[in-house]
């Protein structure tokens, strides 16, 4: 019943969107940053880059002008949190909203287009897919083998301290947060472009969401941010086959499975790191917390 | 004014050691809104020299030292260092001119390791491999041995000083700033700190130190700079005064006197037996089968470097932790399994180490933070329901009791200096007439006026018959005001000793003498 | 240089001045948007803000302006409780919902049965659908440290995929033609919640919102349980200190939130809504965050915002209906005001300087 031929493409195309969000979501965390505008900056990607692809033909040109539409949003939040020094959980939540909105304000003319179709790449997976996966290890190597990624630890660690040593705090912030709209623009493209092949209102449903829950669930690692991506792609797909396969269960609560899912995954890695002690697990120091440099 | 006045000190004109000096700054000044933090700052460091850099909280050692570190411009004046211009716009640039910092609150990344820690101080860190390799090498060459490869949340205070020398020395500074370095540590830690200083000295490196400890400034420091209100007071040969003269210069005012008489000791009225607590956090101290009686009219001092379980100990006293059925009493009642203000009501009361954000609200006005312990005991609040004037009223009487320097209750705490919200502190809670106070270092970064007057009141409420408990790493304060000593290390307690004879040396080796320090161990 | 000096104590002029520069900054930046878009900037803001209240057609949409606000007013007020204690219920959309099935519910379960018992009983559902559906988070922050920001979140989801559920299954109308939703609660008198006085738009939740709105602020401002809660959320150690036990707050503050939503949830499927649909979640949880934060998690600043939210909901519709604006235009609106809002908030709690040059 299970192909395993179909099923890994479809489980890739699944984890992908939520893959990007969460790597980018992943670098702007360990800077200390707490962003919950990722499903803003998905959606707006989402709608960047459909539009582009879609007056140029090109898939990947789609792809780039949501990565910089998706930056672009991004430093609204840059700007509130960074200079205006907001807090960030009502920041994020009012960058999501703002997205939510300005997409849908846009979006009305695409609607009931198609998307220019995008060429298969190597295994029969298309090359986005392949940059999600090269970013993974590219990501783990940044972070821990080179000093940017050092100093960005730092920074995200105890911002004090780092501004105490001459690390530019803000900065780096402001690039970490830079990065992760990038990220979550072309994760949200992928979206529009790569899956649905069409442009909806509220179409990423959640899955920037999900995507911080993943960063949550990789206890802030590159790797573990790749296999949340698999696992919730993983439930996405069966749940996609229970339902095409006619399982006598109404479609609607089949359909809540992902976001179940997620609340246990979170549920259980949540109580790994309450409970056990290992020191130097778990979340950046300086988490959410804004910096003002005194005196 | 009867204190002895230094005529030498014009050291940057005229003498040779204007041109020798490692360091050297000139009328500098430096303002903040309300505050002049330097004024008119002049002095010199010369090669090879311990110069200590002595004053009260607030004197102005922090911004200065800022200022050659980089972190902070000054308005006016002039700094040179190798008598060339020295000013750094950040700190990059002054380690790049030759000055290396070792802070007073660790400037380290608890989640990272030590070669990590100690590559984000340096410029252009060697690779991986090689800069492990120097750490190794070069904290052995000074007696500091480290693990390259353990995270910073598993090493002690002591260790972690280690870092921030170690980071210091790859660097090969001309200038090293220590900034209040001995008070995480022991005596006997603090030696072999100094032997390292001396060592380093030795080969050419100018130090300054910064420290309100007179004793050890006397002890080890070559020449002492003497600040008081962001000016330069004098500058002198340390071992040729005394500390009383020192201390002149530095408070600028009489000492108060200290009134110990008229306490007796009566009947246990605190008792812990056997209390154990886990460590709350990674970075926490677990808490070892700690027993300990206070009686009535009785302080009983309890000594150590921070982070050896203060914190976790008060907490288990104030009722913030829970502990074992039986193992807490008050008067026989046990309180283990009450909470905070159930203590407080019995009359078990606590003033937390960290009076901005733990004893007090920073936001919240100090009407506001009478109610956060005083609530039910003064009865401030009824049936749930607030008594705003009441409240009022009694951060009032706290105010004028204590000498609080402030426009009115409605102040929010964070605009108290230190040593006024730390008034505040103790009086709200010494003025609900407690049967068992306990305070975690009830003087921490508090001017010495202040200071004074807190531990008279700890001295006078012990007169009145309650027993107190006085957590602290300040072990003049500890001679000071307690009955009877024991110290807290790794979590466990010492046995009591009466105060009365003890000698540093003793009380150096109940702390856990040189732990850590001296073992070669990683 | 410009320099940022924390202030001493928070300036009340400014907590007062600043959401009102956010509105003007809002409509300055949403008259620009609209001119890129093509359409009259003036005329677009008069459309919103002024023409639902003295317009032609006000007498219409006047009493649209409680309906709306009623709701936005009774969430925002819990989760300003939430927000002033750390704690971030963000999941009150679906509180909300599950509020609003669960009232339903036993309005169905007695249907077609005329009982005087009925509405009191819906509301009690309605509010214990909100409190149990918010309590999940609290559970699962307080035992296993699982954020309530993201649980609270997916539960929005889980609660709108209930609500379809409902609406195809269960709840379905028997006499519905095949239709999806409920049967039609306005035409069950037992179970409705009417127009409690002609032409104001006024039903039961408008008033349970002003009661919300005056005990809430007994709550914060009088109340010792109030003070723990600023406390905790200021300072939480200190909270600790005082003797608040973080996760009896926990639960107080999402129960209490979630009660309040589930009470607007029930209260719009009875009167205004009528039915559940999949569609019976309509953003009044999300506006609701908006409306706490423009209120400055005031009571009374709450009371304000809520109108003035209520207010963009009416005129939105009415530039929809008479200059072809697109509906999503208010969402970016409120998303704008948001930011203006944080932004702004730096002049309550900093004092800007020119620094001294380096």
């Amino acid at each position: 019943m299970i192909d395993l031929t179909t099923l890994i493409p479809m489980l890739m195309a699944a984890s992908t969107p939520i893959l990007f969000a969460a790597l980018g979501e992943l670098i702007v965390e360990r800077a200390g940053v707490l962003n919950l505008g990722v499903e803003g900056m998905m959606i707006v990607g989402a709608l960047a880059g459909f539009a582009t692809a879609v007056a140029t033909g090109n898939p990947y040109l789609g792809f780039v002008a949501a990565a910089v539409a998706g930056a672009a949003v991004s430093m609204v939040f840059a700007l509130l949190t960074q200079v205006l020094l907001a807090n960030q959980v009502a920041s994020g939540l009012a960058l999501t909203m703002f997205g939510l909105g300005l997409a849908a304000l846009f979006g009305k003319a695409y609607e009931g287009i198609k998307a220019p179709a995008m060429g298969p790449g190597p295994l029969g997976l298309n090359w986005i897919v392949w940059l999600g996966l090269a970013s993974v290890p590219a990501i783990w190597w940044f972070l821990n083998r080179t000093r940017p990624g050092l100093i960005l630890r730092g920074v995200g660690e105890n911002h004090d301290a780092a501004h105490g040593l001459g690390h530019p705090v803000r900065r780096v912030r402001t690039g970490a947060i830079a990065f992760g709209g990038a990220m979550a623009g072309i994760g949200g493209a992928f979206i529009s472009i790569a899956i649905v092949l069409q442009w909806t209102e509220g179409m990423t449903a959640g899955a920037g969401w999900i995507a911080l829950a993943i960063v949550v669930f990789s206890n802030w690692t590159a790797p573990g941010v790749l296999a949340g991506a698999w696992l919730f792609g993983g439930v996405t797909v069966l749940q996609l086959r229970l339902q095409a396969a006619g399982v006598a269960v109404p479609v609607q609560l089949l359909s809540m499975a992902p976001y179940l899912a997620t609340i246990l995954v979170l549920v259980l890695i949540s109580a790994r790191q309450k409970f056990s002690r290992r020191a130097g697990l778990g979340a950046p120091g300086s988490l959410g917390q804004n910096f003002h440099a005194l005196r | 004014m009867g204190f002895p006045r230094y005529q030498n000190n014009d050291l940057t004109k005229g003498t040779n050691l204007a041109e020798t000096a490692v360091f050297r700054a000139e009328r500098i000044g430096k303002s903040y809104p309300g505050v002049r933090a330097n004024d008119d700052v002049s002095f010199a460091v010369a090669p090879g020299e311990i110069h200590a850099l002595l004053g009260e909280n607030g004197a102005g050692k922090s911004t200065l030292v800022k200022m050659i570190y980089g972190l902070v411009r000054p308005d006016d004046g002039q700094m040179f260092l190798m008598g060339q211009p020295h000013h750094p716009a950040d700190p990059r640039a002054a380690r790049a001119a030759g000055v290396a910092m070792v802070f007073q609150h660790f400037s380290l990344f608890d989640a990272l390791t030590v070669a990590e820690n100690i590559a984000l101080g340096m410029e252009n860190p060697p690779p991986r491999r090689t800069l492990s390799d120097r750490i190794t090498q070069v904290s052995h060459e000074f007696g500091l041995p480290l693990n390259p490869a353990r995270r910073i949340a598993t090493l002690s205070a002591g260790e972690r000083q280690r870092v921030e020398i170690i980071r210091c020395l790859l660097q090969n500074p001309r200038l090293l700033i220590m900034d209040e370095p001995t008070s995480v540590l022991t005596p006997q830690e603090a030696e072999l700190l100094f032997a390292t200083l001396r060592k380093l000295a030795g080969q050419g490196t100018a130090i300054l130190y910064i420290s309100h400890k007179l004793e050890e400034i006397r002890a080890h420091c070559d020449r002492a700079t003497i600040l008081r209100g962001g000016k330069v007071m004098g500058s002198a040969d340390p071992r040729a005064h005394s500390a009383r003269e020192l201390a002149a210069m530095m408070v600028g005012g009489q000492m108060r006197e200290i009134d110990r008489s008229g306490r007796v000791a009566g009947d246990v009225l605190l008792q812990m037996e056997n209390v154990s607590a886990p460590a709350p956090s990674a970075e926490g101290t677990a808490l070892k089968g700690i027993s300990l009686a206070v009686r009535s009219g009785e302080i009983l001092g309890i000594g150590g470097v921070a982070g050896n379980g203060q914190e976790e100990l008060l907490s288990v006293l104030s009722g913030e932790v829970l502990t074992r059925p039986g193992s807490v009493t008050l008067e026989g009642r046990d309180l283990s399994q009450a909470g905070p203000e159930a203590r407080r009501l019995a009359g078990l009361l606590a003033a937390p180490e960290d009076r901005l954000g733990h004893a007090a609200v920073p936001d919240f006005s100090l009407t506001d933070n009478t109610l956060l312990t005083a609530g039910g005991r003064k009865v401030l609040v009824r049936n749930g329901m607030i008594d705003h004037r009441a409240a009022r009223a009694f951060a009032e009487e706290v105010i004028k009791g204590y000498d609080v320097r402030t426009p009115g209750p409605g102040t929010a705490a964070r605009a108290l200096s230190g040593g006024n919200l730390q008034k505040f502190v103790i009086g709200r809670e010494v003025m609900q007439a407690p049967r068992v106070l306990a305070v975690n270092q009830p003087t921490w970064g508090v001017d010495a006026g202040a200071a004074a007057a807190v531990r008279q009141s700890l001295l006078d409420l012990a007169r009145a018959g309650a027993g107190v408990i006085v957590i602290s790493q300040d072990l003049d304060e500890l001679m000071e005001l307690s009955d009877r000593f024991c110290a807290l290390n790794e979590g466990r307690l010492s046995d009591p000793r009466p105060t009365e004879g003890l000698t540093l040396d003793e009380i150096g080796l109940m702390l856990g003498g040189a732990h850590g320090m001296a073992e070669a161990q990683i | 240089m410009m320099m940022l000096i924390p202030r001493t104590e928070t300036s009340t002029g400014w907590q007062i001045a600043t959401p009102i520069m956010a509105v003007l900054a809002t409509m300055i930046t949403g008259g620009l948007l609209f001119a890129i878009m093509g359409y009259d900037p003036v005329a677009a803001i008069r459309t919103i803000f002024w023409d639902p209240l003295f317009g032609p057609a006000a007498s219409y949409s006047r009493p649209q302006l409680l309906v709306k606000a009623g709701p936005l007013i009774l969430i925002a007020s819990g989760l300003a409780i939430g927000f002033r204690a750390g704690i971030w219920n963000i999941g009150a959309e679906g509180q909300y919902i599950i509020g609003g099935i669960c009232g339903a519910a036993v309005a169905l379960a007695a249907y077609p049965g005329e009982h005087w018992w009925l509405f009191p009983a819906m509301i009690a559902a309605g509010a214990f659908g909100g409190w149990a559906w918010a309590m999940i988070p609290a559970m699962l922050r307080n035992r296993f440290g699982a954020s309530e920001i993201l649980v609270s979140l997916m539960l929005v989801y889980v609660a709108q995929k209930v609500a379809a559920w409902m609406a195809f299954g269960p709840l379905k109308n028997p006499e519905g033609f095949g239709f999806p939703g409920s049967r039609n609660l306005q035409q069950y008198p037992s179970a409705s919640n009417p127009e409690l006085i002609a032409g104001t738009g006024a039903h039961w939740g408008v008033f349970a919102a002003a009661l919300a709105v005056l005990a809430t602020w007994v709550l914060m401002s009088r109340h010792i349980r109030g003070f723990h809660i600023r406390a905790a959320g200021l300072a939480p150690r200190a909270a600790r200190f005082a003797g608040v036990r973080p996760e009896t707050l926990v639960a107080f503050c999402l129960g209490l939130s979630g009660a309040l939503a589930g009470l607007a949830g029930i209260f719009e499927a009875a009167g205004p809504a009528g039915q559940i649909t999949d569609s019976f979640g309509s953003g009044y949880g999300f506006t609701a965050i908006i409306v706490a934060f423009l209120g400055r998690l005031n009571p009374v600043g709450i009371l304000l915002a809520g109108l003035l939210l209520a207010l963009t909901y009416i005129g939105g519709e009415l530039a929809q209906l008479t200059m072809q604006l697109p509906a999503a235009t208010v969402q970016v609106f409120q998303g704008m005001l948001l930011f203006f809002l944080l932004g702004f908030d730096l002049l309550t709690r900093f004092r800007i300087t020119r620094g001294v040059p380096a």
